[in-house]
Parts: structure tokens; C-alpha cells; sequence
């Protein structure tokens, strides 16, 4: 019976795509890591947007702390105060992490993140704590047992069913709160309107002395706007501006005329050291080039980028690139 | 004398426009531009894993059209090329089995019409009046007809063993999106759905293949859908623990709270689209839905919940669908407190946001269907105000 339709899966593709892990274990590879390895990786990986110690940068998600505050006016929900499971743990990381390079990292590599994160919770206190498929349904987080199915149904809806009422419902009727007085809607009149302030900035920024010939002196500060939204799908992974670090991609500050791998420091794939040794330089048509399809561009690269498909971006971004270079 | 627009010949009445080969795909008239999703960005890190917001103020009718559907992605937009693309459902099956998108469209199929709503539509809510227009306190939500295959059908083909009791869908997206749904809901009603409003499904609502699961929370409805697991347990995924749980005062938090509650709103008047045209005549006009059944009753109330007054249903009315209501009044051009209040099929009524606070705390972030209120002033101008 059935339709006949489809074909078996073989146990190859099952096992390619079958990365799901339970809380009882099911699905956990074999593999192991250290606290101290685990920091390691998450510094030069995970910290960009998680902070050093698992407290998040702006509004990326902290994961560590928050113990004790799930009944507070404000309460801190991270993988040590809130999280059930630590398989959840494993499987979010290995599945989806780090953003914007997602199962790139090896199993050992996620026990030794997940070690560290228990670290950051203060879960294990030992840096050469080892996590591994052994020990690992062995450690339970403090808040399993916050948990209880959805109650909705016996416990409201019993009050929030039945004839409502129609006449004289209230005696009267006060205002308490406006949205107008917070005033965080964005403008809807005019979307562009919340970019000005940007322009105006980056407009001022360019370095007055010495400017390279093609770049500053040329700027649309339009466009560098433009190209400062644009930068946002990188910017997950690439810091540029002032204190610009080496994060899961290397800084962008002073990029043009700079020799493909040369940052002193950041750990660049092979084929991308090769391109710089070919003598790839970073130009107007190189980097182009590299954004709209990076994967053909240097074959190899770990940067994990779709490619921008359209060239009005990739001309803003490369306005924006250049009023951050001397 | 007599209205230029009338007395005077107008461009388009006299010279030639454009012609069929102009427009092979059709996009909405220029004077239209205003009519678009929109984000919050203070929101959220990173538009890429973000939510943008269907603009209800300026649609009527219960259908959304396809670029005005409202997104959320968690690694942005996959571009999946449909001849790469594969279905496969593994698990407690007795034929692990993989699908092209050919082989899904020579399965029966079926058209059902369903609203979509996050979870954490009017989240911002919670704590008071925040955001000024419904495109932002209610926008998460679109309602399309869907073409798809009934999920029990590949289900079915390949062997539910006798110990399964849950599946879990996952996207071939960045973020490998995955949730746990009880087998009998996936027996039931969900659909593996291609198509929207008749069109292939949009890129950035799961193109090839998404999966529909209706009257639940949006996360649960997969995008770019590629693989079904069928286990014996939940697996307790970032998506069911460490979000969309709902925190209670008391610090713990309910889980698998998928259904979506009873709502409504007031789409127009509404403080992005307030009355210009001054007292007289007046058009109330907003959506209900409900993820338990139909909405069979919207009330309407002018004065802020004193009187109520019976709105009009006007177009089809499916179960989990979107409904449209009307309320027709003559404005004296007095200040008004509008609210609408739904009913569904099975006589739950919409909540006041007090009610809900009292039932809820202000910690749980999802599941908001509260009363909105709307004050309008008597130059006609909305405001999102919050009423004792």
C-alpha cells in the first residue's frame, strides 16, 4: 500500500543530516573536550557576540549567569539559570553556531564549548574538566525541573469562556499609558529617517590628511550609509571602526591595498593564505568580486557568505569599507 | 468651475501606457510604496536573525499577499535551488524514506486557508503600550491559503512504528530550525505545503517546501523543510526550552504551549492609519482569529469597554483562519477608546491585557492576545494607549 512514491534513505544520508541529540543522550557522538580548550574556541569564535564571559554584547544572548532570577521583575534567562538540558546545548551549538558558520565546528570542539559554558555557569568549576560522550547525560542543570506542560486550557480558559459582557460593563474610564511617551516606534513615514544620523557621522569620520587617492575624498556619505545597513549581514562576523578586533573574521579597517591573509594573527584558511602568496591584493574590483560570490572567488575560504547578489550593496559596502581606511 | 481631477484631462486618460510585455511579474502601483514590511532594528542584533512586520493597517479583506507576509528568519533568507532540494523522514519509520520536489507533487494535495502567528506577536506588549501602529503590535501574522500534502500521507508511506508519539520537523536553513510536535497534531491537520495564495511559496517563507501546522505557534511551522524525524520523545530543542516557554511569576515556565489564543485588533482607524476625513460616516474595520476553530462574534466598543456593539463578519470564515469584521458608526468627532474583543467556535473570549497580567505576570513574553486599545482624538489621530 502507500503510493510507491519516494526512495529508501540510505544510512549515509541518515547520518548526514540526523545531528538531533535528546536529553537522554540519544544521538551524541563520540568525542570529548576540555573546559580550557572550550575557552579557547569560544574566544576567538563565540565571544564577539557573547561576550567574554557568556554576558552577551548588546543584544546578542547572554548564556551565563542569571541564577535565581526567573521570578524577578527582570529575570536573566541563560543556559545556567533557565535551560532545561545541556543536550540542548550540544545540539544548538553543533547545529546552528557559530552564527553565520553553522557546523563548521568538529564534535570535539562542541564538547569542549559546552564544557565551557558549563564553566561559565559555574556548573563545573575545574578548567580541565573533560566533557564527553560518557559523562555527559551525568550532568543536570539546575532548572529541569522548571518546567510543566502548557496548563492553559484547565486553568484559563474555564474563566475566559462564556457570554461577555455587553451594557454598562464599567462605571467609567481613565487612560493609564502611552505608547507616545516612550516614542521607540520607528518611523514609519520615512524608513530613511533613522539612517541620518549615521550619515551625518560617517560624513565626518574621513581622516582629512592624506586621503588615498580614489577612496575618501570621493565619498557619498549616502552611500557609506547605505553601505553601513548593507554591512550588517557581516558585521556577525567582521568588526571594523575604531578598536576593530580579529573576531570568527578577521578586522576591516585599512583593507585596501592589503595583501589577501596578511593580518598578523588571525587564523586564515589555506586556499586564502595561497591567494595573498598568488598576490591577491584588496582593490575596488577584488573585493567586488570576492562578495559577490566568495566560495568561487578563493575556493576554500571558511568565510561562510552567500555573496551579495546586488551590485548597488556591494557598491555601498565598498563606500562604507573605505571610510574606515587611512 | 468643478474639480480639476474631473474637469481637466489627466495624463493617463489621453497618452498610451505602458504595454503587457511591461510587467511580466506585477508589482503594486507606485502610489502604493508605503505598503511594506517593516522591522523594529532596536529589537533585535541583527536583521538576519530578526522579524519583520505585516502592514495590517493597510490591508483588508482576510487574505495576506505574498510580499507582505511577515518574516522571521534565525540565519536569514536560504536560497534553496529546488533541484537540490530533498525531503527525508527518518526515525521510528519502517522505510527511512527521501523525496524530491517531484515526487511530492504526485501526492494528493489539498487547499486550506490558515492564519500564521509568532508566538510573540504583541510581546512588546506585555509590560504596557510600547509601539505606535498595529503593523507593529499585531504585524506578526499573515493568513494565506496553503497547497500542500496532508503530512499523514508521507507519514503514512513511510511506517509510523507502533512506540512513535512525537516528530520533529528541521529546515535546511543556517540555523537548522527544529521543534517537537505530538504525532497525533501530525496526523491531524498539518500540511508539507508549496504553495501560497496559488504561487510558489516565497523565499523567505520556507521556498521549496514549508511546513504548515495549523492554529499553532509560527515557530512550529518549519521552513525549507528537510527532514521529518519520528522518535518517541521530545527533544527538548533550543526552540522549546530555552524560547518559547512562557515564564510565570512564580519562576517557573510552561512548555509546548502551542495553541494560539483567541485575538483581535482594530487594524484601521489605528495610529498608522488614523481618520482624516473628519465627523460623519466612519468605517471600523480589523481581523480576528482564533488557533482553537472559526471566530464566530467580534465586539466592537467606542467608549473603552462601557458599551459593546456586535461588528459585521463579512468574507469567508474557515477554522484557524483569519476573519474581517466591520463596524459602521457616525463619528461625532468626540475622543474614542476603541477596542474589538473576539469569540471563537468554542465561546473562548478574548482576554483584557489586565485579565491576562492577572492570569500571566509580565515575564512570559509570548502568547499575548489581549484587548488593544486605540485612542483616537478629535482631530482623528490614533494613539496605542492602555485603559483602565
Amino acid at each position: 500500500d502507500g503510493f510507491g512514491l519516494g526512495r529508501d534513505a540510505t544510512p549515509d544520508e541518515v547520518a548526514a543530516w540526523d545531528i538531533d541529540v535528546r536529553p537522554d543522550g540519544q544521538g551524541l557522538p563520540e568525542g570529548r573536550g576540555t573546559v580550557a580548550e572550550g575557552e579557547e574556541i569560544f574566544t576567538a569564535q563565540c565571544a564577539v557576540c557573547h561576550g567574554d564571559f557568556g554576558e552577551g554584547v548588546g543584544r546578542w544572548p547572554n548564556i551565563a549567569g542569571g541564577q535565581g532570577s526567573l521570578a524577578d521583575e527582570d529575570p536573566v534567562k541563560t543556559v545556567g539559570s533557565y535551560w532545561p538540558y545541556l543536550s540542548t546545548v550540544w545540539d544548538y551549538v553543533h547545529r546552528a553556531m557559530p552564527f553565520g558558520n553553522a557546523q563548521s565546528l568538529t564534535d570535539d570542539e562542541v564538547y569542549a564549548l559546552t564544557a565551557y559554558i558549563l564553566y561559565l555557569n559555574d556548573v563545573v568549576l575545574e578548567e580541565d574538566f573533560e566533557l564527553s560522550h560518557e559523562n555527559f547525560t551525568e550532568i543536570r542543570l539546575e532548572n529541569e525541573d522548571g518546567f510543566y506542560m502548557d496548563d492553559r486550557d484547565t486553568l484559563e480558559v474555564p474563566q475566559l469562556t462564556g457570554e461577555p459582557c455587553m451594557e454598562a460593563c464599567k462605571p467609567s474610564v481613565e487612560i493609564t499609558m502611552r505608547a507616545r511617551v516612550l516614542d521607540v516606534t520607528p518611523d514609519t513615514a520615512d524608513d530613511d529617517a533613522a539612517a541620518a544620523p549615521a550619515a551625518e557621522t560617517a560624513a565626518a569620520e574621513p581622516a582629512p590628511e592624506a586621503p588615498a587617492e580614489e577612496s575618501v575624498a570621493a565619498l557619498d556619505p549616502e552611500l557609506v550609509a547605505a553601505g553601513e545597513r548593507a554591512f550588517r549581514q557581516c558585521s556577525a562576523c567582521h568588526q571594523i571602526g575604531e578598536g576593530a578586533t580579529n573576531r570568527v573574521g578577521p578586522h576591516l579597517n585599512d583593507l585596501f591595498g592589503r595583501t589577501a591573509g596578511e593580518i598578523d594573527g588571525f587564523n586564515y584558511s589555506r586556499p586564502f593564505q595561497e591567494a595573498g602568496e598568488a598576490g591577491l591584493v584588496w582593490n575596488d574590483e577584488t573585493i567586488a568580486a570576492f562578495l559577490a560570490d566568495p566560495r568561487n572567488y578563493v575556493k576554500g575560504t571558511r568565510m561562510s557568505f552567500r555573496g551579495l547578489k546586488s551590485e548597488d550593496d556591494a557598491a555601498a559596502i565598498l563606500a562604507y569599507l573605505k571610510s574606515f581606511d587611512e | 468651475a468643478g474639480d480639476p481631477a474631473i474637469t481637466q484631462v489627466q495624463p493617463w486618460a489621453q497618452m498610451l501606457g505602458e504595454g503587457v510585455d511591461a510587467r511580466p511579474y506585477g508589482t503594486p502601483s507606485p502610489f502604493e510604496a508605503h505598503v511594506v514590511r517593516r522591522n523594529v532594528p532596536w529589537l533585535t542584533a541583527d536583521p538576519v536573525s530578526s522579524v519583520s512586520f505585516t502592514p495590517l493597517h493597510e490591508l483588508d479583506g482576510i487574505i495576506t499577499p505574498n510580499g507582505l507576509c511577515f518574516e522571521r528568519h534565525h540565519a536569514g533568507i536560504a536560497e534553496v535551488d529546488p533541484g537540490e532540494y530533498r525531503l527525508m523522514i527518518n526515525g521510528l519509520v519502517d522505510r527511512p524514506l527521501v523525496f524530491t520536489l517531484q515526487d511530492l507533487l504526485r501526492f494528493p494535495r489539498e487547499n486550506r486557508v490558515y492564519f500564521l502567528e509568532c508566538a510573540a506577536n504583541s510581546g512588546m506588549e506585555w509590560r504596557g503600550s510600547q509601539l505606535n501602529g498595529c503593523q507593529f503590535t499585531h504585524g506578526m501574522i499573515h493568513n494565506v491559503m496553503y497547497t500542500g500534502i496532508p503530512l499523514r500521507l508521507l507519514l503514512e508511506e513511510a511506517g509510523v512504528k507502533t512506540s512513535a508519539a512525537w516528530i520533529m520537523p528541521e529546515g535546511a536553513d543556517a540555523a537548522a530550525m527544529t521543534r517537537s510536535i505530538p504525532l497525533e497534531k501530525a496526523m491531524d491537520d498539518c500540511l508539507v505545503a508549496f504553495r501560497m495564495n496559488g504561487e510558489a511559496l516565497r523565499p523567505e517563507q520556507g521556498y521549496p517546501v514549508r511546513l504548515v501546522v495549523p492554529g499553532w505557534e509560527g515557530n512550529m511551522w518549519v521552513k525549507w523543510l528537510r527532514r521529518i524525524e519520528v522518535g518517541d520523545q521530545p527533544w527538548h530543542h533550543r526552540e522549546e526550552t530555552s524560547a518559547y516557554t512562557d515564564l510565570m511569576p512564580d519562576g517557573r515556565a510552561r512548555r509546548f504551549t502551542w495553541v494560539m489564543d483567541a485575538k483581535s485588533v482594530i487594524t484601521s482607524p489605528s495610529p498608522q492609519a488614523p481618520i482624516t476625513h473628519g465627523p460623519g460616516h466612519t468605517v471600523i474595520t480589523g481581523v480576528a482569529w482564533s488557533g482553537r476553530g472559526a471566530i464566530l462574534r467580534v465586539d466592537v466598543t467606542l467608549d473603552g469597554g462601557i458599551t459593546w456593539h456586535q461588528a459585521r463578519m463579512s468574507g469567508p470564515s474557515f477554522d484557524k483562519s483569519m476573519h474581517r469584521f466591520y463596524y459602521e458608526f457616525d463619528w461625532d468627532g468626540r475622543p474614542l477608546l476603541l477596542q474589538s474583543r473576539a469569540m471563537d467556535s468554542t465561546g473562548y473570549v478574548q482576554p483584557t491585557k489586565e485579565k491576562l497580567r492577572e492570569l500571566r505576570g509580565l515575564s512570559s513574553i509570548y502568547h499575548n492576545n489581549g484587548i488593544q486599545t486605540w485612542a483616537v482624538n478629535e482631530q482623528g489621530v490614533a494613539e496605542n494607549v492602555e485603559i483602565s
